[in-house]
């Protein structure tokens, strides 16, 4: 019998059919409880036995894993912070209803950078999560533990969050699928907010069809969330499709500059000569805002993320430190509760938010961020789809970074705009370093057109096998 | 640098330790030099972006539903007396 945790998410739908998914469960138990002490990708695993033979709804059992920033009702969420742990959130998010409703079984909490913030998920505050393909190094973030556990075949498929690349880095450091939906795609209900003008929920998978099968249960409009989108949600299993004939691909100069490492320049540009071979046409097209995305990022996504902290203040939920009057508890609790990325990002959003600065920055950022969108409008006149790298670098080694945050926020510089401008993105595996680390290739599309991306993914992926390489453990 | 993490930190409710302060504004200092590079480009007539979706405000039927949201949420504060949060002292006497 092969390793049941080797198989896909499809793979393992077709096994639960005929055999149940008990098996699954057990294997999955098994690996993640070896692997785990190793990885840190889980913060919390296991599930109750299914005693049933059949179990309703396309997923059929199967065990799926959820960032810790997604609240399932009755089960302790902690976004990675220690201002949350211990909490237990009274309901589930829709993405959870969801995916229960689909017939998942709902299996590890995934490691995370605190609350979303950082690019290598040194942040949690349960310990850094490793990389499966180099346990020295980092599996990126936020979404770290998520994209490890999938790497490490610890869990089948995961749910990520994605507000500056939080889906997508990780997905290309740990060699594995990671699609962020356009703005608006999937319901935010029930996710904790970090950028609440940014964030969506979105899969990682083993391969593009993985993905696309989550995507049709994820996405969809939701009362429950204002912004969501009402647009029809296709079958998004139809667009894979290895013929790519009339695709027109964008190559953007400003992607392809100084600092990227030249063997994932390499490995991208291989990438478009494939898809030329596959009969897509390749355009050089600029993006000409790009330098300035991470700038407007940090001003606009710490502003909303100071505000949405706000209400982690010890007084309805979490860590409450004991003191002698209400005001020196919110100072308390903040101090003891948050750890340091938290802190940066919450001084620096309250900072550009305040009187007589908030000009200067809060809205130059906003202009600017419409800058950037535009130009994304301008290039979608001429291509479908923009492929470029996802992460300047492979997987960097833990402790690298973490003294110059302006570094650690640089590694975000490819998957920032799509974010900016709300368009879908993903990342998908291209190659390997001479090193043996993966390397990922974003792929981005005009909003709501996640199938021509997963198209263009899924041509790739099928004709070129990468994602049958797992990292030796 | 107008930064002064004292004001700020008190605008954020945060105490800061005094061994972390100095890392905090050397930090926030260098990333608000990064970001002052914005100050270059001309958005003279831009219209700033708060949403990227062009949807108009969003309504519902505003009906009573059933809901046991307040008894859950109570469930698990760390302080609770009946159906209140409890807190200590905001005023204190003389």
């Amino acid at each position: 019998m092969t390793d049941l945790c080797s198989l896909t998410l499809k793979e393992a739908i077709e096994f639960a059919k005929k055999d149940g998914a008990q098996p699954l469960l057990e294997a999955f138990q098994k690996r993640a409880t070896a692997l785990n002490p190793k990885i840190n990708a889980f913060l919390r695993f296991g599930a109750a036995p299914i005693n049933k033979r059949e179990i309703p709804g396309l997923l059929q059992g199967v065990p799926v894993s959820i960032k810790d920033n997604i609240c399932i009702d009755g089960r302790e969420v902690t976004c990675a912070s220690k201002i949350l742990a211990g909490h237990v959130p009274p309901y589930n998010a829709t993405v959870i209803e969801k995916l229960k409703s689909a017939g998942a079984t709902l299996f590890g909490q995934c490691n995370m950078d605190e609350f979303a913030f950082g690019s290598s998920c040194e942040t949690s505050a349960f310990g850094a999560c490793r990389n499966p393909w180099d346990l020295e190094r980092v599996p990126g973030g936020s979404s770290g533990g998520s994209a490890a556990s999938v790497a490490a075949d610890m869990t089948l498929a995961a749910l990520g969050s994605d507000t500056g690349g939080s889906i997508r880095q990780p997905a290309a450091l740990c060699g594995v699928v990671g699609v962020k939906p356009t703005y608006g795609r999937v319901s935010r209900y029930g996710l904790i907010a970090f950028g609440s003008s940014f964030d969506q929920i979105g899969p990682i998978t083993k391969t593009v069809e993985d993905a696309a099968i989550l995507m049709n249960i994820l996405c969809g409009h939701d009362p429950k969330d204002s912004t969501s989108s009402p647009e029809r949600v296709p079958d998004f299993t139809q667009s894979l499709k290895r013929d790519l004939k009339g695709l027109r691909i964008g190559l953007p100069k400003e992607y392809f500059i100084e600092g990227i490492d030249p063997e994932i320049e390499k490995s991208v540009r291989a990438a478009a000569d494939l898809y030329k071979k596959l009969g897509a046409e390749i355009k050089s097209i600029s993006l000409p805002h790009t330098e300035h995305s991470v700038a407007v990022y940090y001003i606009v996504a710490v502003a909303e993320a100071s505000s949405n902290l706000g209400r982690f203040d010890g007084v309805e939920y979490g860590l409450r430190v004991p003191t002698k009057d209400l005001r020196e508890m919110y100072f308390e609790t903040r101090d003891q509760g948050f750890g340091q990325e938290a802190k940066r990002r919450i001084l620096l959003g309250t900072f550009v938010l305040s009187a007589g600065y908030y000009e200067a920055y809060y809205l130059k950022g906003q202009k600017v961020r419409t800058l950037i969108r535009q130009d994304f409008e301008k290039a979608f006149k001429e291509v479908d789809v923009i492929l470029s790298p996802t992460s300047p670098t492979a997987a960097f080694k833990i402790g690298e970074k973490v003294a110059d945050p302006i570094a650690m926020y640089l590694s975000d510089i490819f998957t920032i705009p799509a974010n900016l401008a709300g368009i879908p993105a993903m990342s998908v595996p291209c190659g390997f370093t001479s090193g043996g680390l993966p390397i990922g290739m974003q792929l981005m599309a005009r909003p709501f057109d996640e199938s021509a991306m997963l198209r263009a993914a899924y041509a790739f992926e099928q004709e070129t096998g990468i994602y049958k390489k797992k990292p030796k453990l | 640098m107008e930064f002064k993490i004292e004001r700020v930190a008190e605008l954020a409710r945060l105490n800061l330790k005094s061994e972390e302060k100095q890392k905090l504004e050397k930090d926030l200092g260098a990333i608000l030099d990064y970001v002052k590079k914005l100050e270059a480009l001309d958005t003279k007539g831009v219209e700033p972006t708060s949403h990227v979706l062009n949807m108009e405000n969003v309504f519902r039927a505003d009906e009573v539903k059933p809901s046991d949201a307040a008894e859950k949420a109570l469930e698990h504060a760390p302080h609770a007396d009946g159906r209140f949060f409890k807190v200590p002292k905001i005023v204190h006497r003389d």
